[in-house]
């Protein structure tokens, strides 16, 4: 009985040691959900570069993520794939306001944006977000409720409809009203809608960001999806912060900018296009052509006039998603 | 259903087969109504899982399988059933020992708490814990100045399986000890044992087969524990990653043939567990019917 006793008090003492330490030369990156092998080949290559430091990796939905660093997780950089989640960081006082200003190309070393994927031959012919509002054409994606990737989804038909139809509000919310009932279903997040799309075979097109079609096609085959790039959409920023009250915590602060901007060398850049990302390197973005269809990009900034509006006018209760959205 | 009347009057257990009264056909329908439910609903997704871990290949299901992120997954979930079956022994024979020898008040009470974790969904277990130990919970500031990590590390998670996996071995030994009454422990008592030995040598061994199955299943469910895990995970691939988070975040990067292999290890542990407790009961049957009183 004393062994068995002596046994369970060495494994309560070993469950409360192996929290982990930190050192100035250890970081945890916590990033978006499907970004394992992006960081991993970015890893790998920055460890290669600077002997002896190590970096962990978090990954989930970037809404999780903050709130998890908002209660202790010790992340002292964030690379997510929404700003809103950094602003809800900088609004608890852990990531500084101007962070956009410590990072060129405002703090976003990559981007992608909202793009389709249709069934091999493209079927319905659906090639741009006029098409998406047929009778005929079923659309799938997540629900912008509590989809971040959907949101985006969102905002760019918005954006297309605004300018189709040169500011007429009424007959944006029209059309907006009528591609949320092209979907048959909406899925809570943009994995489950995949699923929807690739294995249930649901609805003709599939709207996620461009670097997921990418994953799809490889893991369900190339021959059975073909991706369509749309006339216009909006850029979606993958943001990077260094989240200051961790790293001053740790002292990682130089390490963290270094990791940072890493991802802005020729490097990173070639590591975020092998992995679907677009570049902001010219070089790379041109080495990479072919596989980035032209699209006219708009921006938040120039569509909506920022985050802060989007969060009032759209996403707030009673604004203009919920109106459109109607009472699913 | 067989007729109560001609049942009442069977006398021995074996004539009651023939007393049953189903014709032929019942009969099948009901084999063939259970059979079709087990092979539709446990057998065909567990076939799914070996088939899509296979999907391709054998040296993938084995590359998938010794990644680092992946054997990390796999200690972590050793090592926390490791340390949160043996405090869940000590807590269960400790509960189900007060609760079946003793009269004290506020015992129903605690029968009802043991309860709890049944009856209230695991994310919200995990979220109280970070409510508890978050940076911005109840005692966040105090653990940060006293340096101790709890959230979003082992502790956390140790934490967190713990108490959904509390009642599995308290739940099998307290009915089991009630009906076993104190004559035992009394007599061992009154021939001069002491406490322990009376614990040791007299009760442990009146209820050692439902404490070891109650042990298999808390250690099936520390393993298999997903929704309270994973709020208090924080997801640090290598570092807070256990098995079940593992497969789902495989799952989410369009590696499903790695998810599923993860899933297959986790498979194959509740099948070690079913043929566990099948031989217990084959082998030590009688005495498990005579002591578990059914």
């Amino acid at each position: 009985m004393k062994r068995f006793l002596l046994g369970v008090a060495t494994l309560a003492g070993l469950f409360l040691a192996s929290s982990q330490a930190w050192s100035a030369d250890r970081l945890l990156n916590a990033s978006y959900d499907v970004g394992r092998e992006l960081f991993a080949q970015v890893n790998k290559a920055f460890v290669a570069e600077h002997p002896g430091v190590a970096i962990d990796q978090s990954h989930a939905g970037t809404s999780a993520q903050a709130r998890a660093i908002a209660e202790g997780l010790g992340a002292d950089v964030v690379t997510f794939n929404q700003v809103l989640d950094i602003e809800f960081l900088v609004s608890k006082g852990l990531i500084s306001a101007d962070w956009q200003k410590d990072f060129p190309e405002n703090a976003s070393p990559f981007y992608s944006l909202p793009s389709f994927l249709v069934r091999a031959g493209n079927p319905k012919n659906i090639k741009d977000w006029n098409d998406l509002v047929r009778d005929d054409v079923q659309v799938i994606f997540p629900n912008p409720k509590t989809s971040g990737n959907a949101r985006y989804t969102y905002l760019a038909a918005t954006a297309y409809a605004k300018e189709a139809f040169k500011g007429d509000d009424a007959k944006v919310k029209e059309f907006v009203t009528k591609l949320f009932n092209n979907v048959p279903i909406f899925d809570s997040g943009g994995r489950a809608a995949t699923t929807t799309f690739v294995q249930r075979e649901i609805g003709d097109v599939l709207i996620t960001f461009e670097s997921e079609t990418r994953g799809v096609r490889r893991e369900y085959g190339d021959d059975k999806f073909e991706q369509v790039t749309p006339s216009v959409s909006l850029l979606a920023e993958f943001p990077v912060a260094i989240v200051d009250t961790v790293a001053d915590e740790h002292g990682t602060r130089d390490l963290a900018k270094t990791y940072l901007d890493f991802l802005y060398t020729p490097q990173g850049q070639d590591i975020a296009a092998r992995n679907g990302l677009r570049a902001r390197d010219a070089a790379v973005a041109a080495k990479y052509k072919a596989e980035f269809p032209d699209v006219r990009l708009l921006t938040v900034e120039d569509v909506f006039g920022g985050w802060a509006k989007i969060q009032a006018e759209h996403f707030a209760a009673g604004g203009l998603l919920d109106q459109t959205y109607g009472s699913r | 259903m067989a007729d109560p009347e001609i049942k009442s009057y069977a006398p021995h257990h074996e004539s009651l087969s023939a007393a049953v009264t189903e014709s032929r056909p019942a009969k099948a329908v009901l084999m063939i109504v259970s059979f079709a439910f087990l092979g539709i609903f446990l057998l065909l997704p567990l076939i799914v899982v070996f088939n899509e871990a296979f999907a391709k290949g054998f040296s993938d299901y084995a590359d998938a399988l010794t990644s680092p992120d992946t054997r990390s997954a796999i200690y972590l979930t050793l090592l926390v059933a490791a340390i949160s079956v043996p405090l869940n022994i000590v807590f269960g024979v400790s509960a189900a020992w007060a609760i079946a020898k003793f009269e004290f008040k506020g015992k129903a009470f605690l029968t009802t708490l043991i309860d709890l974790p049944f009856s209230v969904s695991p994310v919200i277990s995990g979220l109280v814990y970070v409510l508890l130990f978050g940076a911005q919970g109840l005692l966040g500031a105090w653990l940060k100045a006293h340096g101790i990590v709890i959230l979003f590390a082992v502790p956390g998670i140790v934490l967190a399986t713990i108490f959904v996996t509390f009642p599995f071995v308290a739940r099998e030994l307290i009915p089991l000890m009630q009906e076993q009454g104190n004559g035992d422990e009394e007599a061992a008592l009154s021939l001069g044992a002491n406490g322990w030995q009376a614990f040791w040598y007299v009760t442990l061994p009146n209820v050692k087969w439902g404490l070891l199955y109650g042990v298999l299943l808390c250690n099936a469910r520390a393993m298999g524990e997903f929704g309270a895990v994973s709020v208090v995970s924080g997801h640090i691939r290598g570092l807070t990653n256990t098995m079940p988070l593992h497969v789902e975040i495989l799952y989410n990067e369009y590696n499903a043939a790695a998810a599923f292999a993860v899933a297959s290890l986790l498979a194959g542990l509740a099948l070690v567990t079913l043929v566990l407790k099948t031989l217990l009961e084959m082998r030590y049957g009688a005495e498990i019917a005579a002591t578990r009183g059914h």
